[in-house]
């Protein structure tokens, strides 16, 4: 039986932009408002698997080519890998660090090494939660 | 970023590399690549030499986890340069060696990268002043050199033998762990330095002797001595490139460097002394009188590193006495057993270096280990035939080879031992120079059994059909440096002792004034005195049971088979297996509700426990805030839900009865300003949703459970408690004064960590710790279902085990 979800597509084509935005918007504003990359990344997961419940696995896998294993793996390298980076400053491990920096057209803007970690959480969360949602679907 | 631990992290870096680069390399390149790495740790290892020699020691600090006091300490100083030089050098030649030894086929990224993991391992084990940091590294080795074991891990010989190894070396590790721990609660530190420095203060100790006992164990067990010596034959299985490193030259060295090493802590007890001298000594003669009766040359090469190890064991233990007795110019002479304790270690790197590869060559070139297969190769590897025989006659202790050099300060030392009249050494003293000698035949036995036996006779017929030839060159430039070295040291042994033995005395006899005293000077002939006719005797009648050797074979076999150590290690680990199977069995059933008992009764009688056995159970209602309508109204929804899942009959209500729970407790986290986790809540739920739609189609329809009363009212008591338990908990915390509060580090979020939004600066900064260490886990949770769902094995499907 085919189902007619035209709705359904229509309105996720419109929805997830709006999602996927939040996701990152979340992601961003974690530092001084609520967000933050654990939140971000589930929201831009659950974005993710959203697009795989409506339309078909190919179709989404032909438009997004990521192994999500690896972006998980990627995730925990940057998390991990951002803790070790603090050895090399002579620092304590885990050691993270903010400034402010004057960047051309957008203005003095803060910017913190704890967004490294932050986008470390934000990527294993994303790839774990489609890994997981999508190899129980794929499950035969 | 210094030196000293980049020398350490460079290994596991490129380690880390090989298995992402090296399809991009060739297989003929890949070795010549990672070669690079030991040879030019070696040359910049060898420029510390001079400052080492002149007594400088070199130290930094890393802070790690500052908190804990928990630093990466590196610390160069005599003993870890000998070894660290012993690593690198040895390292190259056998990297050198295995380009040519393995096959393209094999899976080398795999191989390289175990051996470099291992040398960063071992490097750590040796520049690590911190405990912990020390036992990290240790245990990375005996993970390293099980992954090297199995490298072949289609045979069940060396998947066995690799499980061997590692049980018994982790074993020790652990008890070394404890030990160690041991040494914190004494002296407060985890620094050696500290601890040497503050020896006075734990000497007398309740916790000493056994702290002694177990470090030692740990050094025992990695060193193969007698009676965990067992796993290291069976650790051939490996390949012959791994066997001269890991097994003979290096990690098996890993023991006798922890015992130098806390010589000063442990020195001046009896315990230490026979423990180190007497299982040394038997280890020495145990080893060598079992390595005559092998037929496989690696079997045999296993049981003489065995005993080899023993004998450098035993002369630390000879040594030790010297830190008893203090400082004065007659005692000076006994700290002589332990220069040669490390001189013979240099030594026995080299000529049983040289051996293994030579054991390599034949293996590769004729295609069996096994003696009574082989004879008069002489004639086909005349060249490897050179390597055996200055490799073998150095282990025999013959001059001009550098191993006559420490054979006969290793008689000076034991005969000098009797002459000392405490420790009972009066009367059991003389049994250390008989052991000692008897074991040396047995020694010369099984080294003219290698070049005997291999290399002279008859040419079986079988061999000949193969038309064999000389190994490559490329094989034979590794062993032939290493005899060069056998022979050089002979000739010049005192530029090894002055530059590189001489400060590496000064850290195990910290307390001695100079170490210009400790060093005596080497020379090949030292007089017509007692250890030359000991030398004389070896010789005679090493040859005599040489020639005479199928008349007394025959005592082998009057030790039964059943009686051995493996057969009793078998045992043990058969007994293990079936006693946890059985005890598994018995408690993990397969069903969720059991295993969900067992939590909820760990948690109740631990939270519950805990607040009750501390009487905290008090709670006023004077700080709490008005309860409003509006959440009387929630929880009142949360409880009518709560109670309704129970009595529904279909899954899709139960769900969405439990999203009612969910969206509820996102509420009350909106009403108490928690945006943070009131999103995430929403958020959470909404993916539980989606999970919970895609696993519908694969359960069946929820029927009624049928379970007795018993059961239902015992379910019912404990879900009680658990609700019981939070709620009480929940209230009682208010008023929890045990610990001081520590919310004044998340009001001041915006000072101490940069961020305004308290909730992400304690993931973030805070408790970043728990923050990385969750998404490592969630990480692995995932590719746990993946690999479940993927990975299952189809039915019908072979075993892939076997």
């Amino acid at each position: 039986m085919k189902i007619n979800d035209v709705i359904l597509r229509t309105v996720v084509k419109g929805v997830v932009f709006i999602i996927l935005t939040l996701g990152v918007y979340l992601f961003f504003s974690g530092h001084n408002a609520p967000g933050g990359g654990f939140i971000g990344g589930l929201v831009l997961g659950s974005g993710i698997v959203l697009l795989y419940i409506t339309y078909d696995l190919e179709t989404i896998q032909s438009k997004m080519p990521f192994d999500f294993k690896k972006v998980a793996a990627l995730g925990v390298l940057l998390a991990t890998g951002s803790a070790i980076g603090s050895l090399y400053f002579n620092a304590p491990f885990l050691t993270q660090t903010d400034g402010y920096f004057n960047i051309p057209i957008l203005g003095e803007k803060h910017l913190s090494t704890v967004t490294i970690f932050e986008a470390g959480v934000a990527l294993t969360v994303i790839g774990t939660l489609v890994t997981i949602i999508l190899s129980i679907s794929e499950d035969e | 970023m210094t030196v000293d631990i980049a020398i350490i992290l460079i290994p596991f870096i490129m380690a880390a590399f090989i298995p992402i680069f090296y399809r991009q390399l060739s297989k003929r390149l890949i070795g010549w690549f990672v070669l690079v790495i030991p040879v030019s740790l070696f040359l910049l290892l060898t420029t510390y030499i001079p400052r080492v020699s002149s007594g400088q020691t070199l130290s930094n600090t890393y802070e790690w986890i500052p908190s804990f006091n928990i630093n990466f300490t590196t610390y160069i100083d005599g003993l870890s340069l000998i070894f660290s030089l012993l690593i690198t050098g040895v390292g190259s030649l056998v990297i050198l060696y295995s380009i040519f030894y393995l096959s393209k086929k094999e899976s080398l990224h795999h191989f390289y990268c175990y051996l470099l993991l291992f040398m960063g391992a071992m490097l750590g084990v040796v520049f690590s002043d911190h405990l912990m940091v020390l036992y990290a590294f240790w245990e990375l080795t005996s993970v390293s050199s099980f992954l090297l074991i199995a490298f072949w891990h289609h045979r069940k010989a060396s998947r066995a033998g690799a499980r061997k190894s590692m049980t018994i070396t982790v074993s020790g590790g652990v008890a070394m762990l404890v030990g160690f721990l041991m040494l914190y609660v004494m002296s407060g530190t985890f620094s050696i330095r500290e601890i040497i420095a503050n020896i006075d203060r734990i000497s007398d100790h309740t916790l000493f002797v056994p702290a002694l006992i177990l470090v030692l164990l740990g050094a025992f067990t990695k060193s193969a001595q007698f009676p965990f010596h067992i796993w290291l034959p069976d650790a051939m299985e490996a390949p012959t490139p791994v066997s001269a490193y890991l097994h003979s030259a290096t990690m098996v060295k890993a023991g006798i460097y922890l015992v130098a090493r806390f010589t000063p802590v442990f020195g001046g007890e009896i315990v230490w002394f026979w423990a180190v001298t007497g299982v040394g000594l038997i280890t020495l003669f145990w080893g060598s009188f079992n390595a005559v009766k092998q037929v496989d040359l690696k079997a045999l090469l296993a049981f003489s590193t065995v005993s080899q190890l023993g004998l450098i064991m035993s002369l630390l233990g000879l040594g030790s006495v010297a830190i008893h007795l203090g400082y004065s110019s007659e005692t000076v002479i006994y700290t002589q057993a332990a220069f040669a304790a490390i001189f013979h270690l240099v030594n026995h790197s080299t000529f049983k270096g040289a051996l293994f590869m030579m054991v390599g060559i034949v293996d590769h070139e004729i295609g069996t280990r096994d003696i009574r297969r082989l004879g008069g190769l002489i004639r086909i590897l005349p060249l490897t035939f050179t390597v055996a025989l200055i490799g073998s006659f150095s282990m025999a202790g013959l001059p001009p080879f550098n191993g006559f050099l420490s054979k006969e300060m290793f008689f000076t030392a034991t005969l000098k031992i009797t002459e000392l009249d405490i420790f009972s050494l009066d009367s059991m003293g003389v049994l250390i120079p008989v052991v000692a000698w008897v074991a040396s035949i047995f020694t010369f036995v099984y080294c003219l059994i290698i070049v005997g036996q291999t290399f002279f006779g008859k040419i079986s017929p079988d061999i000949l059909e193969k038309n064999p030839h000389e190994a490559p060159i490329g094989m034979l430039i590794s062993p032939f440096i290493l005899i060069g070295f056998v022979v050089g040291i002979f000739f010049f042994p005192n530029l090894l002792g002055h530059y590189i033995l001489q400060p590496a005395m000064a850290s195990i006899y910290p307390t001695f004034p100079s170490t210009e005293e400790m060093t005596p000077h080497i020379s090949a002939w030292h007089g017509l005195n007692t250890e030359l006719y000991m030398t004389i005797g070896v010789v005679l009648i090493g040859v005599t049971l040489y020639f005479l050797l199928k008349r007394w074979k025959p005592i082998y076999r009057i030790f039964p088979q059943k009686l051995s150590f493996n057969v009793l290690y078998e045992r043990v680990i058969g007994f293990g297996e079936n006693f946890s199977e059985r005890a598994t069995k018995r408690y993990m059933t397969g069903s969720l509700t059991h295993y969900f008992i067992y939590i909820y009764m760990a948690f109740v009688i631990i939270a519950a426990g805990v607040f009750f056995m501390t009487d905290s159970f008090e709670w006023n209602t004077k700080n709490n805030a008005a309860v409003e309508s509006f959440e009387l109204i929630l929880v009142f929804v949360m409880i009518f839900a709560a109670i309704a899942i129970l009595f529904s009959n279909s899954r899709i209500t139960t769900v969405l009865l439990n999203g009612v729970l969910g969206f509820s407790v996102a509420f009350f986290f909106v009403v108490f300003r928690a945006p943070d986790l009131a999103l995430t809540q929403l958020v959470v739920e909404s993916v539980t949703t989606a999970l919970f739609l895609l696993c519908f189609k694969y359960l069946p329809d929820l029927k009624p459970e049928k379970s007795t009363k018993r059961v239902k009212f015992t379910n019912g008591v404990i879900s009680l408690l658990v609700g019981a338990t939070v709620s009480v908990i929940g209230l009682a915390v208010m008023n929890y004064d045990k610990f001081e509060s520590i919310s004044t580090y998340f009001e001041d979020a915006y000072n101490l960590a940069g961020g305004k939004n308290i909730v992400n600066t304690i993931l973030g900064d805070f408790r970043a710790f728990d923050t990385m260490l969750e998404v490592v886990v969630l990480f692995i949770a995932g590719l746990g279902v993946y690999a479940l769902i993927k990975l299952k094995a189809k039915k019908g499907d072979a075993d892939i085990e076997n």
